[in-house]
């Protein structure tokens, strides 16, 4: 984290990504892009690649909707079965009607916070973590381009002289 | 700029307004003071609260001997209560989710506060079968929990533990997902507490923004989640409103015991969801000087959504009687002719001319676009929809199999004391959300600025 880092501070997000496709195309690897909303069309040109939080939430649903019957079949099937208006309680099959709504709460409930939970995760936010926005007017109406200089080749000046020519309103080096 | 909408469509976002002025008009309320007639309201509400919070502490004390209930009414006043809190519990969740994956850019003025209404809502409902068991102290056996805390397992045939599952995983998801909302727009008020050097605010905000610093992996995660809880909170707010209707579908009783149930319900939920998220917004964008934000527009789309749902009500209405009819079941034609004409026949036509006839009047654009007649009616759909639950519940149980049984239900003043403790909950909560949050998600509203906002669609 000691290395020296670029910053180039933009007021449109279109500005900024043709920025951004202008410094790959000259091979500079861009560390991070900080904005105060989500810029479409800009993971490709940074490389972020698609995230794979779906395929989790769909397995925390499966878990979810596993445990629902599996908690069905012990409670009411095996340990203690019940005659519930003649309902039947022989096998887990034949009661499954019954059980359906349940069954779909469990599968969302557990889906969803176990996506929820990896989204923190994933995304290393916490209560008490502090705010890693090298600007604070990046939430606000700012756009950032954070460029590790020890990661590329380019000098500090040559990735600057990119930045002033495709329209970065302030540039900084730390 | 690049325009991704139809030029003759409406702007969303009127004045010319940049990504900073958007920020500035949400994060006002939350940085200023409050205003006089803040106080005042929220004065009113929370007295209301301790009223209520008062009758609970009573109730649960004495026992729900207290309430107007009675051997043949068995449920009324409470779980009317809980069915109509439920109910507008709805729009919330619908507008962000359901509005989210039908792309419907207007959602973004209402649905951050119409999601703080659904959980607060459903705070209101859930209190209600809670105080209803009488002793609440015992309100954990309806968790599948083992044979030593009482004779057996809980019930899964029984739609009232279904009912437990819904409302716990609909208000938890709902938390989950509106708070995800949040956390963007909290790191907006909290960089902008940092540059004004307001250190408390700074810190309550880090905390409540859980460090969110907007890098692109995270927005890319963030849209991501979005949709997927959006594609999750649909088919869940369908499915809780459903199980509601099947606490009284699954019986035997005559006007309950009907398969069309679950989309009546549903369609009444967001109906009359609708109508209070009307009602809040419409005073919101007055008094936070959101006009720009909350615009006509949105007033006469919201409108338009309460007229179709209002209509699908008034239809299922006429079915439940044409079907009782044709039924042949004498019981059935008892219960809808006795809903009708007989002792509660006020609260009958109330409900009709409130939730069929009232948002009829939607057909005129007029009138769809009218401020203060939208209010109006906002309020008469929920009284007409709190109707239609007492009506439901009511009239069907008072008149019983034994005529030596049949009776008449009135509420005792711990049972209005509780419902007003209620509103005033519900008012007190919106109250003080309205000034620590932000009541219009800031970054969603942003990124529909350059497709929607009136300067970029001249």
């Amino acid at each position: 984290m000691s290395t020296k880092e670029i910053h180039g501070l933009f007021g449109d997000e279109e500005v900024l990504k043709a920025s951004a496709k202008a410094l790959v195309k000259k091979g500079v690897h861009i560390k991070d892009v900080f904005s105060p909303f989500p810029i479409h069309g800009i993971d490709p040109i940074i490389g972020v690649p698609p995230t794979r939080l779906h395929i989790a939430g769909f397995i925390y649903g499966l878990v979810g909707m596993s445990l629902a019957l599996f908690m069905f079949w012990f409670t009411l099937i095996l340990d203690w079965p019940m005659n519930i208006g003649g309902k039947p309680n022989f096998d887990l099959i034949h009661n499954l009607p019954a059980f359906i709504p349940v069954t779909f709460e469990m599968t969302v409930f557990c889906a969803a916070h176990g996506m929820a939970v990896t989204y923190f995760i994933r995304n290393t936010i916490y209560p008490g973590k502090k705010n890693w926005n090298p600007d604070l007017r990046t939430t606000d109406d700012k756009f950032l381009i954070q460029i590790d200089l020890g990661e590329n080749s380019l000098s500090g000046a040559e990735i600057e002289a990119i930045l002033k020519e495709t329209g970065a309103e302030e540039i900084t080096q730390k | 700029m690049s325009s991704h909408e139809a030029w003759i469509r409406e702007p969303l976002v009127l004045g010319d307004k940049s990504y900073h002025d958007i920020s500035n008009d949400i994060a006002k309320p939350i940085e200023g003071k409050a205003n006089k007639q803040w106080w005042i309201v929220f004065t009113i509400s929370l007295i209301a609260m301790l009223w209520g919070v008062g009758c609970i502490l009573y109730t649960i004390g004495v026992g729900i001997g207290t309430w107007g209930l009675n051997k043949t009414v068995g449920w009324a006043w409470d779980i009317t209560n809980f069915v109509w809190w439920v109910g507008i519990g709805h729009a919330g969740t619908l507008i962000s989710a359901v509005l989210l994956l039908f792309r419907q850019k207007w959602r973004m003025a209402i649905n951050r506060s119409a999601e703080a209404m659904t959980i607060f809502a459903v705070i209101c409902a859930a209190l209600f079968p809670g105080i209803h068991m009488g002793r609440i102290w015992m309100a954990y056996w309806v968790l599948p929990l083992p044979n030593q805390f009482g004779s057996l397992w809980v019930n899964f045939n029984s739609p009232l533990l279904w009912d437990v599952f819904a409302i716990s995983t609909y208000f938890s998801v709902s938390l989950v997902f509106w708070y995800i909302g949040l956390i963007p727009d909290f790191a907006t008020i909290r960089d902008r507490a940092a540059r004004a050097a307001k250190p408390i605010s700074h810190a309550v905000y880090a905390i409540m923004s859980f460090g969110w610093s907007g890098n692109a992996r995270a927005w890319h995660r963030f849209e991501e989640i979005s949709l997927v809880l959006a594609g999750l909170a649909t088919p869940l707010v369908l499915s809780v409103h459903t199980i509601v209707s099947m606490d009284f579908a699954t019986s035997v009783i005559p006007g309950w015991h009907t398969t069309i149930f679950p989309p009546y319900f549903v369609a009444g939920a967001i109906f009359s969801g609708f109508a209070m998220v009307q009602t809040l917004m419409l005073v919101m964008r007055k008094v936070v000087n959101l006009e720009e934000y909350i615009t006509l527009n949105h007033v006469e789309l919201m409108n338009k959504i309460i007229m179709l749902t209002g209509s699908i009500v008034g239809v299922a209405y006429i079915t439940e009687l044409f079907m009782s009819w044709y039924s042949g079941v004498e019981y059935e034609q008892y219960a809808f002719l006795n809903r009708a004409s007989g002792p509660y026949w006020w609260a009958y036509w109330a409900m009709m001319s409130c939730n069929v006839i009232s948002p009829q009047v939607f057909w005129s654009k007029k009138l769809r676009r009218n401020i203060t007649f939208t209010f109006i009616l906002s309020i008469v759909v929920n009284i007409g929809m709190w109707f239609e639950r007492f009506v439901i519940i009511v009239t069907s149980l008072h008149r019983d199999y034994l005529p030596s049984s049949w009776i008449m239900f009135y509420p005792s003043w711990v049972d209005i004391g509780i419902f007003i403790g209620t509103l005033g909950i519900f008012f007190t909560f919106f109250l003080l959300y309205a000034r620590t949050f932000p009541v219009l998600p800031i970054a969603e509203v942003k990124s529909i600025l350059k497709s929607t906002g009136s300067q970029y669609k001249k």
